[in-house]
């Protein structure tokens, strides 16, 4: 626009910047505390007070420790399994979901969607659900990961939607070349909604990545724990004995030095999330949009 | 005799029907089975298990087998001394989170959306993504590391000569901290709707109204807001409607017996009497309980809604 700013416009343009930078700073902060004292060398990171900018020294000793713990690895094993696996469950469910919903003349679509979208206003609580989960004999398995939480009905509406606006020509075309529904979903519309698909994909990956839950009240077998599960018990529990028992440094009682040893961990487990997500936010509006859409 | 008749007509005739598009359609049914097993298994199962807040429930004797208490295990809820504490602390703590968690995204797309400079725009926005995707698991470890007696949080504090402690020992500290660290971790988040329906606006109403002589502030008040009222309303309503959910994950990673009377909320009672104690029976009936006031407040917000500003969500 052509106007000229007023002087009070000025000032409340200066003003924004400035808030808005400090608040930039707020959310950043803490996440860059962490990274910065998982870099530090650990015999003058002891010794440091107060808000810490950049590392205090230099060492990847503390990173050596994290990596050599069993249960980090065997966790980081098992999230990246329950990642994939739960992730691709997810999507071919979802998005067969979505195209038995977005078939415009199927004779049980409004039902199907009432039943389902029931489901986001009532629910049977967590005890039911637990009891349920234990009952189909999923207690203590792998699947007990992967199946409660095979389709989110929220990125279900979303894919809904977003399939109903591809344009019936497509299909009608593709029928015509001799396609069945299968053929439909997975050669012409997915590729075509694969922004959504993307989202999608990232919001699953990201949630897998992020649960802990289910696996705790789920999982008895520390084999099969993911890596939240172990992170709890070292971050929040006080648990680091199998971090010290690997180490051979004589200060590891140190609170300060445990806490060092928190802040790898934090980051070994947090770094590959917060990589992906800046490449992918051009898609966020657009999924979140999507599925405030009314019915 | 003559409604059985008709009942039966129209049964055969749904049967018909679908027959019929059931050999049409083979793959979109063959599609769809998974998706109703799943709805089934997971949503339909556990919504019949509520049957067992009405027994006094043991897994050995299953659904047919235990004894039926009627509103037994209620009764014993709203008698147990814990009751008002639990009450008052999910009220309290989820009309906190509305009053201060709320409108915080909304301001937040505002102070964006009023920012001049792409790149600067688009660095803020993309950091203040950032604490979303972070796991509550390590939320809650920064909470707690940070507020330990020896954390970054208290050896700022104590530059200003304040006593460190350990705040998540503190009752009267509990709320803040959770409700600070939910801002923190979902404002950004939530400000995509808001910023995405302001981006929506035409852009004409900004020139016409620059033209006729409104400054920024007037601008901000007169189109901005107004365009946001809709999403505003249905998103209060959907969180009124949420008022008996907390995030009770969170709290679990965070409370400890020195902080119960504070932080103790009833879906966190309800996992302890029901995974801890193995209490199924009366913490059903507790979830239950809280469902049901939930959905209450829920309708009764849609129609409160409805009728004074037309939105509603169905």
């Amino acid at each position: 626009m052509i106007t000229k700013r007023s002087c009070g416009e000025v000032v409340f343009d200066v003003f924004n910047a400035v808030f808005l930078g400090v608040l930039s700073l707020v959310f950043l902060y803490p996440m860059w505390y962490v990274i910065m004292a998982a870099f530090s060398d650990p015999s003058r990171f002891v010794s440091h007070t107060g808000l810490l900018w950049i590392p205090e020294g230099f060492s990847l000793s503390g990173f050596q420790m994290v990596l050599r713990t069993a249960s980090i690895t065997t966790g980081y094993l098992n999230t990246i399994l329950y990642v994939a696996a739960g992730t691709a469950l997810n999507i071919l469910l979802t998005s067969m979901g979505a195209y038995v919903l977005s078939r415009r003349k199927l004779y049980i679509r409004r039902f199907l969607s009432l039943a389902i979208v029931f489901n986001m206003y009532l629910s049977g609580g967590l005890i039911p659900f637990y009891l349920t989960v234990r009952s189909l004999g999923l207690y203590n398995t792998r699947w007990a990961l992967l199946l409660p939480t095979a389709i989110n009905t929220w990125n279900l509406i979303v894919m809904r939607t977003s399939m109903a606006q591809v344009p019936e020509s497509l299909e009608e075309a593709a029928k015509m070349d001799g396609a069945n529904d299968f053929v439909i979903l997975f050669r012409v519309i997915m590729p075509v909604i694969k922004s959504t698909v993307a989202v999608m994909v990232l919001f699953y990956a990201v949630q897998h990545w992020n649960a802990w839950f289910h696996a705790m009240i789920f999982l008895q077998d520390r084999s099969k724990y993911p890596l939240q599960l172990f992170l709890r018990e070292i971050l929040l529990s006080g648990s680091m004995t199998d971090i010290a028992a690997g180490s051979t440094g004589e200060d590891v009682n140190n609170v300060l030095t445990m806490n060092m040893l928190k802040y790898c961990t934090i980051v070994v487990s947090t770094l590959p999330i917060l990589c992906i997500y800046p490449f992918l936010q051009k898609y966020f509006a657009k999924g979140v949009m999507i599925g405030s859409v009314k019915e | 005799m003559k409604i059985m008749k008709k009942t039966k007509d129209a049964m055969g005739r749904v049967g018909r029907n679908l027959k019929r598009d059931v050999a049409r359609n083979k793959y979109v049914y063959f599609m769809a089975i998974p998706v109703v097993v799943f709805y089934i298994c997971f949503c339909y199962l556990p919504m019949s298990g509520l049957l067992i807040a009405f027994q006094d429930y043991s897994p050995a004797k299953g659904i047919w087998g235990s004894k039926w208490v009627g509103f037994g295990n209620f009764m014993d809820f709203f008698r147990d001394y814990q009751f008002p504490r639990l009450l008052r602390n999910t009220l309290a703590l989820s009309f906190e989170l509305i009053i201060f968690g709320f409108p915080a995204p909304i301001l937040l797309a505002l102070f964006i959306n009023e920012l001049r400079g792409k790149h600067y725009r688009k660095f803020v926005q993309t950091v203040s993504y950032l604490p979303h995707f972070i796991s509550l698991v390590v939320v809650c470890g920064l909470i707690s590391n940070f507020t330990a007696s020896t954390g970054v949080v208290n050896q700022v504090l104590s530059l200003f000569g304040l006593e460190p402690k350990t705040m998540l020992m503190d009752p009267k500290l509990f709320h803040p901290l959770f409700i600070l660290s939910d801002i923190w971790q979902t404002a950004g988040w939530s400000s995509i709707v808001y910023l995405a329906a302001i981006s929506g606006i035409d852009p004409g109403l900004y020139e016409a109204a620059a033209i006729d002589g409104a400054g920024r502030f007037r601008r901000i008040f007169h189109i901005t807001l107004p365009a946001l009222v809709p999403t505003i309303t249905i998103l209060l309503i959907m969180r009124i409607g949420n008022i008996m959910n907390l995030g009770y994950e969170k709290i679990i990673l965070l409370y400890n017996p020195t902080i119960m009377e504070t932080a103790d909320i009833i879906s966190t009672f309800t996992y302890r009497r029901g995974l801890l104690d193995a209490d199924y029976g009366f913490s059903t009936a507790v979830g239950m309980f809280n469902s049901v006031v939930n959905f209450a407040i829920l309708l009764l917000a849609n129609k409160l809604s409805r009728k004074t500003t037309g939105e509603s969500l169905w």
